[in-house]
Parts: structure tokens; sequence; C-alpha cells
């Protein structure tokens, strides 16, 4: 099975936002930069496929230079090879413009099976993989906790997936689908694996394919302003050393609150 | 015109659709606003919405649209906005809202704005504000290459109680093109994992545990504070997915949603996922080593710190009295 698994580089979980002079972006140079939680539980459940059912784990990022990084540590926990649309503007793209991007360099490749993360922790637009498998004509299902390929089906047009979708409040639902298909994958699907030393060193020689921009993409939203959230509530913040804060919170959660 | 494309299953409206019919209220300025309601059989759905102040109630059903599927879902509403041409397309931002929205979008090639938690603006000149970077910037965006926009509303963002009634509107059916043979998803009839041996939605008073909590050796911390304050153990997303804690005491969008008296996050950062499960709650404590994380917006106590140090404090307190 050709699996491919998308993947972008987002800020890491402890960095705190700074806006360029505009406000109309992060200021990249504080950045320091991750691959996008939900997409390793993506490739780490493409990973698992191909133990599975075997061929080839190919991961494709769409974004500028720095995307290199999260395509080596990728390659590194086991991937095959992978492709990368490099682009500058690619950075701050929305999602119309990152699916458009992958859809062309994606579409000669005839894979089987197209795994995303479901959201990105950085523009968390939540659209990518559902517009990726649109472009390339594929079924999508989203929000997926599981994955099972009916193997003796093979990839023809066939029920050949089956996958558990999470609905909302501890609900679930399992869905066929032919093959080639595009699932989102949630977090929590499955437990991650790292990168071994001896995986950092075959990462090295993998093949990294570079793919331009296509001409005349256009993005469907425009960010006007950026800015730290207006707080909905007035918090009381309780400072001191540990042992005083904790005397302080008991006493107003019995005092004023009531809570206690 | 805005279109509402409300959220029905079994005949049964998602209370969500009238958060999104105040959002349109708020957004009309003058422009007409109709709710679209579509389904297999959608049952007394059309009246129950036709009692807010809008125009129209347009009522879609197919065969094809019963079980939901994506593809059905999306050549549905796509074939009502081709008939009706909005300027506007609002939806609550559900699960399954989630599922076809962009499939819509990516076949109308028109602009989808997801999870929008207030619209500064009216009419064709607004801008809408949605969460990024897991809540610690806010932005204002704009729909770009004309109408129209697709918009989805976060739950809880706007209040269900601010849509205006208006008497009834009038409810029309309206025919949709939807070919079956198209619809490649089969889905399963739903159903529920964990047995919800805990209904945390009793609960008076909950101690909620996330990321900072590090590793699985410290949860009976959270359980010791738990215990001191006669509260039940909950978590976010991160801690029942590896396993540190049962999936049944999850709190948020995928998990459980509460509104206890006392609610206290020891090392949540409050991704939006999970304050929409929490955010209800009477009062609620925020104690994390990050002055910044978006859980202390919605906090009505904080305390900066390591919830190593504070957690234990907060225990001795307790137990002196």
């Amino acid at each position: 099975m050709k699996i491919a698994v998308c993947i972008k580089q987002v800020p890491t979980r402890e960095w705190q936002p700074r806006l360029n002079d505009s406000k109309t972006w992060i200021r990249e140079q504080d950045v320091s930069y991750e691959m996008n939680e939900p997409d390793a539980y993506a490739l780490e459940e493409a990973l698992r496929l191909r133990e599975k059912h075997g061929g080839e784990v190919v991961v494709c990022s769409a974004g500028p230079a720095r995307v290199q990084t999260v395509i080596r540590e990728a390659l590194a926990r086991g991937a095959d090879r992978a492709i990368h649309v490099e682009h500058d503007s690619l950075g701050a793209a929305d999602a119309f413009v990152i699916a458009e991007a992958l859809a062309a360099a994606m579409k000669d490749e005839n894979f089987d099976l197209v795994l995303t993360g479901l959201q990105s922790d950085d523009q968390g637009h939540g659209q990518t993989g559902v517009i990726l498998a649109e472009r390339l004509g594929m079924p999508s299902s989203t929000i997926i906790m599981d994955v099972q390929v009916d193997s003796s089906t093979g990839s023809g047009q066939v029920a050949a997936l089956r996958v558990k979708r999470e609905l909302e409040g501890g609900w679930f639902q399992w869905i066929a689908m032919p093959l080639p298909a595009l699932l989102t994958i949630q977090s929590g699907i499955n437990q991650l694996r790292y990168a071994t030393l001896k995986g950092i060193m075959a990462a090295k020689k993998k093949e990294i394919r570079k793919a331009a921009l296509p001409d005349g993409l256009q993005p469907a939203q425009q960010i006007v302003g950026l800015a730290v959230p207006t707080r909905s509530k007035q918090t009381q913040m309780i400072n001191g050393s540990p042992a005083d804060a904790a005397k302080e919170l008991v006493r107003r959660l019995r005092e004023e609150a009531r809570a206690l | 015109m805005i279109l509402v494309i409300a959220e029905q299953r079994d005949g049964k409206l998602n209370r969500a659709t009238w958060e999104t019919i105040a959002a349109a209220q708020q957004l009309a300025g003058g422009m007409p606003i109709k709710v679209a309601v579509l389904g297999g059989a959608t049952g007394a759905v059309a009246q129950e919405v036709a009692s807010a102040a809008v125009a129209e109630v347009l009522v879609a059903e197919h065969a094809a649209l019963e079980p939901y599927t994506p593809d059905a879902y999306a050549s549905a509403s796509r074939s009502l906005i081709e008939s009706a041409s909005p300027t506007y397309v609002l939806l609550p931002h559900t699960y399954q809202t989630r599922d076809f929205a962009p499939l819509l979008a990516a076949r109308l090639r028109k602009p989808l704005i997801t999870d929008v938690t207030a619209i500064s603006g009216t009419g064709a000149d607004a801008a809408f504000v949605r969460p990024m970077f897991q809540g610690k910037l806010a932005a204002h965006v704009k729909p770009a290459g004309g109408p129209p926009a697709i918009v989805t509303t976060q739950i809880g963002a706007f209040r269900a109680d601010a849509a205006q009634k208006g008497g009834s509107a009038a409810v029309r059916k309206v025919d949709i093109q939807v070919d079956p043979g198209a619809v490649r998803q089969k889905p399963e009839a739903p159903f529920r994992e964990a047995k919800q041996a805990v209904d945390l939605g009793q609960a008076e008073r909950i101690v909620a545990v996330g990321r900072g909590i590090k590793s699985q050796e410290n949860i009976p911390l959270a359980e010791k504070l738990a215990k001191a304050m006669d509260a039940e153990v909950a978590a976010s997303r991160p801690i029942c997915d590896n396993g540190w804690l049962p999936m049944e005491r999850q709190i948020g969008s995928s998990g459980q949603t509460v509104a206890p008296k006392l609610y206290v996050a020891l090392g949540i950062s409050g991704a939006i996922q999970h304050l929409v499960g929490m955010k209800g709650s009477r009062t609620i404590v925020a104690i994390n080593k990050d002055a910044e994380a978006p859980i202390f917006e919605v906090a009505d106590y904080g305390i900066v710190g390591d919830l190593f140090e504070i957690a234990p404090a907060i225990i001795t307190e307790l137990e002196k009295s």
C-alpha cells in the first residue's frame, strides 16, 4: 500500500507569541518549531499500516526551507521518502493554498491512502486534509480513531477501508469507504514512537523530492489583524510563595466563592 | 442574504444551531436570514427554528441524507447555496460541520472561516474573529474572492438565548440535488464506548489535570488534591490519550461537558477543545506555570507557578482545618 502522510511544522507549545510590525502575523525570527501533534499521530498510524500491509510511507509537506527539520524527523521515525513543496510564502498560507500546493505535488503519485492530522496547532483551520481529498478526487473521513484495511480486496473500488470516526460526547461510528481515500487523524489514536539513532542516521540518505509551488494560487481568506485575546473574565491572580498563595486561594474559595 | 444551515439528527435540533442563528442576527446588518434544515426526514425541526426572527425556513429533505455522510451533505448544501445565492453561509462548528464544510468549500471554491468566536462589523464588511496558535492569539479574518463565504461558529461563543424570536417564519420545502451513487462513505450506527461509570456532570467539584502533570507517576498528587477538596478527578485529552486516566474522565468537546460549583485546572493550558467542556463552571481556578496560558482567560482565580509546589501546599492548607 502506498501511503502519504501530510505534515506541518508549527510553533512549539512553549512558544510565547510575538507579532510582526503590521500585527498581521507572528514574528517568525523568534519562533522555535516542532511537528504538528495530530500529524505525528497520522505518521505513526501510517508506519503501523505499512508494518501490517507492506508498501511505503511518503511524507509530504508544504512550507519554507525550515520544514526540512520535521521532514527529516519523520524520515528518522521510519518514513521511506518525502516530497517538499518549498516556498517562503507557505509559512503563513491558508488551508486552500496549502491543499492546492500539496495536491499538485502528490497527484501523479497515485497514493492508495493519504493521512493528515485533523487540524494544525498554528492556524487551526481544520480544512487542509478534506480540501486535498477533493482535489485528489478521493473520499474523505475526519477525526479518525482507528483504521482497518481489508488487504484481501486490494485497492480496487471496493469497500476496502473501515474507519472509526469520533463523534461528540464519547460517541463513535464505523464508516466503510473505497480506496484510495484520505483520512484526518485524531490525536491519541496510537502511541507515538520516537526516532532511534539508527533511524536518524538512515534518514540522512533518504530522498526528499522538491516540488515547486504552482503559480496563481489565491488565498481564500486574509488575516487583517492578530492580537492577544481579550479576557472574558476578570481573573484574580494570587501571588506569593506556594504556601501563601495556597492559603489565600483556600480562603477566597471558602469566603468569596463559597465553593469549598 | 445569510443562510444558516441547521444541524439535526433523528428529527432533533442540535441546540448549537440557536447560537449560530444569534450570530447570523448579529452579522446581518439588514440582510435577510434564512434557515435551512437538511435531512432524510426532519420532523418538527423546521417548526422549531421558524420561531426565530428570520425571513424564511427552507426544508431540504432527501433519502440520501440519512444517515449523515459528508458526500451527501456537501452535495445537498451546494445545491441549496447555488439556488439561494447567499452572501454568507453560517453553521455551528460541530464535528459534523468539520467533516463536510471543508468539502463544500472545496467544491464551491469559496472561503471557509472556521471556529469563529466573535464578529466585528456587519454585512459584507464584517471581519470574523477566530482563535489561532492554540488560542494564544485571536485573528480578525476576512474572506477573499467574493461571496458566498462559509463561516462556522464556535460552540458556546454566541449565546443561544440571545437569538431573537419573531413569531413564525414561513416554512418552504425546496428541491435539492443529491446523487446517491456519488456518496462514497457507508456509515454504521453510532455507538458509545466507555460505560460512563463516572458521571462527571453530577460532580459538585472537579480537579482536572493536564500536560503539566508531566508523567503518570504524578497523577496521585491530583487525586490527593481532589480528595482534600471532596472533588472528582478529571483530565484534558492528552492525559486520557496517554492512558494515565480512563477516557470517561475526559473533559472537552470529545469528552464530557461539565459545569460544577468548582473546577480546578491543574497544569491545563486551556486548548479550546478543553474550554468548551468546562467554561460554564461557576468558579474556575487555574494553576499553571505559563502566565500566558489561555486557561487564565476563563479563570476566576489564577496562580502562576509550579503545580508540584502549589498543589501540596493547598492540600496542607485544607488539612489544617
